[in-house]
């Protein structure tokens, strides 16, 4: 399978996107400069990593939505291809229209960097496909900005189509308030696009691929992508 | 030249944390009138004055900030239109 990883100026885990899919995955990699107006030909998905594109002026991903290869990710997603942002990856997303809502401050007002514990809520989409329906990964949050929000009216069509893919949970995957580490709407962790091709999440699967990063539950996702899209190929 | 004065701010149903944060402070300052507060963003914008109407000028200052200064996802904004003075 052909990944894409975008770059920005500020993004800071393209690097770590790029060795999972190349050291652990042994999939081909590509990496994306912001400037460029087109994706490498037959990427079959394209990974908005996280960091603080163009330092997070103005909201974070606002500058970052515009950028020259940002109508390509569009385009890629409109054919049905798999987009996947983490972190500042998923800010852009929601600031892009590719998914709703947006990401606000953390309501404790804090940079947080720890581990999280996330339910997986569906095991029927392209990127959770290999995991088991309520089973809780342990993978680390690393953000200022990322409590999730939409409308009354959004956050109804997200829960009737199952749009929420991890909600942030306890050890035992209660979405309890205490388990929500920046005050997320309904502990939202993850969402999906409408379709089901494109993914935001705020926690890093990409830092627990390895035993040697300190956890593996993060991989769980990679396959599942590696998997949907054999599938599409077949 | 004119100058757009826009003023973008959470809006009233998205809670404000560093808003809280900030009256939480004043209030613990002694000021005790202070009921709430809500914590934005002023940006000043100069721009060329080609003879357009003032309806013309806001039309075009409302879309940037639509397309870019706010996110109305999450935010709102107010645009003022004056007259500007020199260069700073």
């Amino acid at each position: 399978m052909k990944f894409a990883v975008l770059e920005f100026p500020g993004s800071n885990c393209d690097h770590d996107c790029e060795w999972v899919l190349e050291k652990v995955f042994k999939q081909k990699v590509s990496r994306v400069w912001h400037q460029d107006t087109q994706l490498p030909k037959g990427i079959d998905c394209v990974m908005v990593p996280g960091g603080f594109s163009y330092g997070d002026y103005l909201r974070c991903g606002a500058i970052a939505r515009f950028a020259n290869i940002m109508p390509a990710v569009q385009a890629h997603a409109k054919r049905g291809g798999l987009v996947w942002g983490i972190c500042n990856g998923f800010q852009i997303l929601t600031e892009s229209g590719l998914l709703p809502g947006a990401l606000l401050r953390n309501a404790s007002l804090k940079f947080i960097c720890h581990d999280t514990y996330l339910r997986v809520e569906r095991v029927d989409s392209a990127f959770t496909n290999e995991a088991r329906q309520g089973q809780v990964l342990r993978v680390p949050v690393a953000h200022g900005e990322g409590a999730y929000f939409c409308d009354d009216r959004a956050l109804a069509e997200l829960r009737q189509r199952r749009q929420i893919v991890f909600r942030y949970c306890d050890q035992d995957g209660e979405a309890t308030r205490e388990a929500n580490p920046n005050g997320s709407l309904d502990n939202i962790a993850g969402i999906l696009n409408a379709k089901g091709n494109v993914l935001g999440m705020m926690p890093h699967p990409e830092r627990v691929a390895e035993l040697a990063m300190g956890g593996v539950d993060g991989k769980v996702l990679f396959e599942s992508a590696l998997n949907a899209l054999s599938g599409a190929r077949r | 030249m004119l100058v757009a004065k826009i003023h973008v701010t959470l809006k009233p149903s998205v809670l404000d944390p560093q808003g809280v944060a900030v009256s939480q402070a004043l209030r613990g300052m002694g000021f005790g009138e202070v009921e709430s507060m809500r914590l934005g963003k002023y940006m000043e914008l100069r721009l060329k004055d080609k003879g357009q109407s003032r309806a013309q000028v806001e039309k075009r200052v409302k879309l940037m900030c639509q397309k870019l200064l706010s996110n109305t996802v999450i935010e709102r904004f107010e645009i003022k239109i004056e007259k500007g003075g020199a260069k700073r």
